[in-house]
């Protein structure tokens, strides 16, 4: 493997020199992304996202169940993330690893903290003083089918479109009408690897495997950045991550555009 | 299987709850070679049951210990998503997946030819993405295109398709209702060339005359469901061809 990974960092760095990837893309250009909405009938809403060969499936669950005693008219959310062995040759079954919990994390973080979800509207009864109370709990769990690259962006996009696909179920736990998920206007994240002195967008497989550091923007429709995440061991200067979130800025909208088309806006 | 004698499964004219006639099975939609990284990929669709399956290898059997110093092991592994299902499931294997994963496994082993690869694992992955009873006759089958997709020598390729009774009345291919409030379910899976039994269960109870008209029952839908999937793995070769003229 250290063979294999070696040539590829020479193969792809010497391309890279010349301003070139393997695939024939620019460094900030995406591979093709298409969104399926609505493809999974036993969840509240799902959505299935491609972006070049890889795929991932996003399924949103919804419960009634107890809130947090720190929020107690707030509905409660939950990522989960399996890199299941279907995906990858490398993928094994078993508890999730650092990587799955990484991704998972990252997306609920660009749904948490840019307040997506309007929490306070899953509220079903309000805490009372003996600490008992139903609020809405929602589980966005991420099934990785087809591995090729840039998981974190797929799987993002997957749980926004998955989400503005949902219905609460009220119905069905008689607690009223089924509703649209209460939702905010919600950031777009873009990924890039930098290697041998290239920052790269859309990483594929192959990229993401001699990558020395990566950055993940999220930015909003008003082109401000709403979330950041660096991983792996290698560094950027302040002018690449200055170009890198212009970038993002700049693909994000045209993600933002798939989006809002996929979920019929 | 729960009866419940309040729920009436077929009507005067002998109809099921979805309209079916009491051998007809669910639309069926099968396609090949639909993942990029696995050998060998199958979509297939049965009524409202969605299906992933993907396989790998063969490859080194790790660990090592696992290893047949004569043949391939096969390793099955069904898992059921997180949303497949109207109450949320625990992500991770429950009893219920290790049993399917353990039977489909058996019956893969046996359609094989694991002579060919020793000390080597023959690794499928079943995903049910939407379930809607009869998911391990739909996993089975999708395992069996995915097999001759990735190129896995094979006596034949595996299929199965379940028969049941509800309301007293031998049919096939059960759907959701009539699966928790029917009398008894028979899932068979065949070797289609041969005849061959690779995987066998029933739980209800069922007459010696039921059971046998149910297993023909059965049988019949495997074949039916066989050709689906002859054609699907025909149809990718099919736009393969299309593509390059």
């Amino acid at each position: 493997m250290p063979i294999i990974a070696s040539l590829k960092r020479d193969y792809l760095s010497k391309l890279a020199e010349q301003g070139k990837r393997a695939d024939g893309r620019k460094f900030d250009e995406y591979r093709k992304i298409e969104i399926e909405t609505n493809i999974v009938s036993k969840a509240e809403g799902s959505a299935k996202v491609k972006i070049g060969n890889t795929q991932v499936l996003v399924g949103i669950k919804m419960d009634v169940g107890e809130p947090y005693p720190d929020a107690p008219n707030c509905g409660v959310m939950s990522t989960a993330a399996e890199l299941i062995p279907m995906a990858s040759p490398d993928f094994e079954a078993g508890p999730p690893q650092e990587d799955a919990v990484e991704l998972a994390r990252v997306v609920d973080r660009g749904i948490r903290e840019s307040q997506i979800i309007d929490v306070e509207k899953l509220c079903i009864e309000p805490m009372d003083k003996d600490n008992k109370g139903k609020v809405w709990v929602v589980f966005i769990d991420i099934h990785i089918l087809d591995y090729d690259g840039n998981l974190f962006d797929a799987a993002s996009l997957a749980a926004l479109a998955a989400l503005f696909t949902a219905k609460v179920p009220a119905k069905r736990f008689e607690v009223g009408e089924d509703y649209p998920l209460p939702l905010k206007e919600p950031p777009v994240s873009c990924t890039s690897v930098k290697f041998n002195g290239a920052v790269v967008f859309d990483p594929s497989l192959d990229e993401e495997e001699i990558a020395e550091a990566r950055l993940t923007v999220a930015t909003d429709k008003n082109g401000h950045i709403r979330a950041m995440q660096k991983g792996l061991s290698g560094s950027f200067t302040k002018e690449e991550i200055k170009k890198v979130i212009k970038a993002s800025i700049d693909n994000g909208k045209e993600i933002r555009k798939i989006l809002q088309k996929s979920i019929g806006k | 299987m729960s009866s419940k004698s309040d729920v009436k499964l077929i009507d005067s004219k002998g109809k099921r709850l979805d309209g079916r006639k009491p051998d007809e099975l669910r639309k069926i939609k099968i396609e090949a070679g639909v993942l990029h990284r696995a050998e060998g990929s199958c979509y297939l669709e049965w009524g409202g049951n969605k299906v992933l399956a993907a396989v790998y290898g063969p490859r080194e059997a790790l660990p090592k210990h696992t290893q047949n110093p004569l043949r391939a092991i096969v390793k099955a592994r069904y898992n059921m998503a997180a949303f497949s299902v109207e109450d949320r499931k625990r992500p991770g294997p429950d009893r219920r997946s290790v049993e399917i994963s353990k039977v489909i496994s058996e019956a893969l082993e046996k359609i094989i030819l694991t002579d060919k690869f020793p000390r080597a694992s023959i690794d499928v992955s079943i995903e049910v993405l939407d379930a809607e009873a009869g998911t391990r006759c739909a996993g089975l089958t999708a395992a069996g295109v995915a097999l001759a997709d990735a190129g896995i020598p094979m006596k034949d390729i595996p299929v199965a398709c379940a028969a049941g009774k509800i309301d007293g009345k031998v049919v096939l291919d059960l759907g959701k209702e009539e699966d928790n409030f029917g009398d008894a379910d028979l899932p068979v899976a065949i070797s289609p060339r041969t005849g061959e039994i690779l995987l066998l269960q029933m739980d209800g109870h069922l007459t010696l005359e039921e059971f046998d008209e149910a297993f023909d029952l059965a049988v019949k839908g495997c074949h039916i469901v066989s050709e689906i999937q002859k054609k699907a793995i025909a149809d990718k070769y099919k736009t393969a061809v299309a593509e390059v003229e």
